[in-house]
């Protein structure tokens, strides 16, 4: 098939478009402005709209109303943005509504700076807004994965009727790489028997989340947590890279997990069996990766953010084996080259960088 | 095979669009390609430059240390990417605008009088394209074919009058 030259956010944009999104609400924001910008252009020959909030919390409200009428919707950000959209993330998760919600992540915290960064993992994984709640986070580390995700993002969020993130960074949104535009995969889904759509000839129906009583509480919220339960089990997702015969192994995400790749083959030139996890699902944490690792003599995590990740590689490890963490921040990025020598400082092997 | 190069220069002197071309020319030769950018806040006429990546494997990093070759077409480009360089490489210079008196001699420095070749082609915003020739011999994974066939992708559907003169001048540049 014929690629397409795009970059990452363009290619979010499009795998949108033919994942049947029929609504976008956004505000732009370097360095995630691409996707509204492609959609824009775009989306209205499918059929579809773009609307420009006047800010980030509109957009977010708006697509709370879309998603409530069973439409495919879509709104991205960037890290300040992202945080100006936790109320309705919370709201989101809380009346179930499924809504695909990009965050391509630049430096924080605060107003911070337009780098590329990792420094959202926490925000993006542990909830983010207010109350007991998780979203599926995807984590792509390349272009076509950026596309072949936000695919994914929208089945995963109409199966469980939840908000699901995409959480990039500032390099894969802005590096252009050959897409190749597959086609929507056929996925069985549940029907959207509780869309809001006008009543007549059917029993009314109501998206609602508010209880009057802690008893009711109580069982929303157990029902809640048996379906982000259900996720964890069901959902884990990463990537094995060069394991099988592993003594040591990095742990990264997004652009670290490229890094660690190259990471892995300059190991393997000077004959340390070095192997990498790459996380796709953030949340659920891929904890399942790390149950058996008989061989592993130590775990370098790789992020750019000041150490986030690393705690879930440690719960997942239950401590078992030592883990060191690698990280840059502030915007700036980290090479092979640097993991290579930490990974060697760590664990006091001898390479040549 | 792989070729790591950086294209730098003023704003506006199409840096990121020969960064663009390359991208398109090993694309459409069925390579791997990263076209990276340096994003960030730019103003009119502050520096721009990108990299490119082409390989005949899959691309991983995209986090460059050195390059193997680049362009450089003006003086703070010049003076920012010259150490950039892997011993060895190439750097392809617009001699008309850069003194290259701080130089090394472990790398091979391409100088390219572009005033001269874009004024003999009568239009001088092809002094990118001038440089991306005399490139284009150092290149192990593109060819002036494939160079060809984005020029016909990225300019000669929009603009078919402009595929020409792109050639020559990428023609004229070779010969460096």
């Amino acid at each position: 098939m014929r690629r397409q030259l795009l970059k990452g956010n363009e290619a979010i944009a499009e795998a949108a478009i033919r994942s049947g999104c029929k609504l976008f609400f956004g505000y732009p924001i370097t360095p995630s402005t691409e996707i509204i910008e492609y959609l824009s252009r775009n989306l209205p020959k499918a059929g579809g709209a773009v609307l420009q909030g006047e800010d980030e919390i509109a957009s977010i409200n708006m697509c709370y109303g879309a998603a409530a009428t069973g439409a495919r919707v879509m709104t991205a950000s960037s890290s300040p943005g992202y945080s100006l959209k936790q109320e309705g993330m919370s709201y989101l998760a809380a009346a179930e509504l499924p809504v695909v919600v990009v965050n391509i992540n630049r430096n924080g915290p605060g107003l911070g700076g337009l780098g590329p960064s990792q420094g959202d993992y926490f925000q993006c994984t542990k909830g983010g807004g207010h109350g007991d709640y998780r979203t599926i986070v995807l984590a792509p580390s390349k272009g076509q994965e950026m596309y072949d995700y936000t695919m994914k993002a929208f089945d995963l969020a109409d199966k469980y009727r939840t908000p699901v993130v995409i959480l990039a960074d500032g390099m894969l949104g802005q590096t252009m790489e050959p897409i190749e535009f597959k086609e929507r995969p056929s996925v069985e889904l549940p029907e959207k028997d509780w869309v809001t759509t006008g009543c007549i000839g059917r029993p009314k129906r109501k998206i609602s989340m508010y209880n009057l009583t802690n008893e009711a509480g109580e069982e929303i919220s157990l029902k809640l947590q048996a379906k982000f339960n259900k996720m964890k089990d069901l959902e884990q997702q990463w990537e094995n890279y060069c394991t099988d015969d592993a003594e040591y192994l990095l742990v990264g995400y997004g652009t670290c997990g490229r890094v660690g790749k190259s990471a892995v083959q300059l190991a393997r030139q000077q004959g340390i069996k070095l192997g990498l996890i790459r996380p796709i699902t953030l949340w659920p944490f891929p904890e399942k990766a790390f149950i058996s690792l008989p061989k592993i003599k130590g775990i370098l995590t790789v992020e750019l953010n000041a150490g986030q990740m690393v705690e879930d590689v440690k719960l997942a490890v239950k401590c078992s084996i030592p883990v060191q963490s690698h990280t840059r921040v502030g915007g700036m990025l980290l090479s092979e080259n640097s993991v290579l020598k930490k990974l060697a400082e760590v664990f006091q092997l001898e390479v040549r960088v | 095979m792989i070729d790591k190069i950086v294209l730098a220069g003023f704003g506006g002197q199409g840096v990121l669009f020969i960064g663009k071309i390359l991208a398109y020319a090993g694309m459409l030769d069925e390579q791997e390609v990263c076209w990276i950018p340096s994003y960030g806040p730019e103003m009119r006429g502050g520096t721009a430059n990108c990299s490119v990546i082409i390989s005949d494997e899959a691309i991983n990093s995209t986090v460059l240390e050195h390059a193997d070759s680049g362009i450089v077409l003006n003086q703070p480009a010049y003076e920012k990417f010259l150490p950039f360089i892997k011993p060895g490489g190439t750097l392809v210079v617009n001699s008309s605008v850069i003194d290259t008196t701080n130089s090394r001699d472990d790398i091979e420095i391409v100088e390219v009088p572009t005033n001269e070749i874009t004024s003999e082609l009568g239009n001088p915003s092809l002094a990118n394209m001038v440089c991306l020739g005399a490139l284009l011999n150092r290149l192990t994974t593109a060819k002036l074919s494939s160079i060809e066939k984005a020029i016909d992708e990225v300019v000669a559907k929009k603009r078919p009058q402009m595929r020409e003169v792109n050639i020559t001048a990428v023609k004229k540049g070779m010969a460096y």
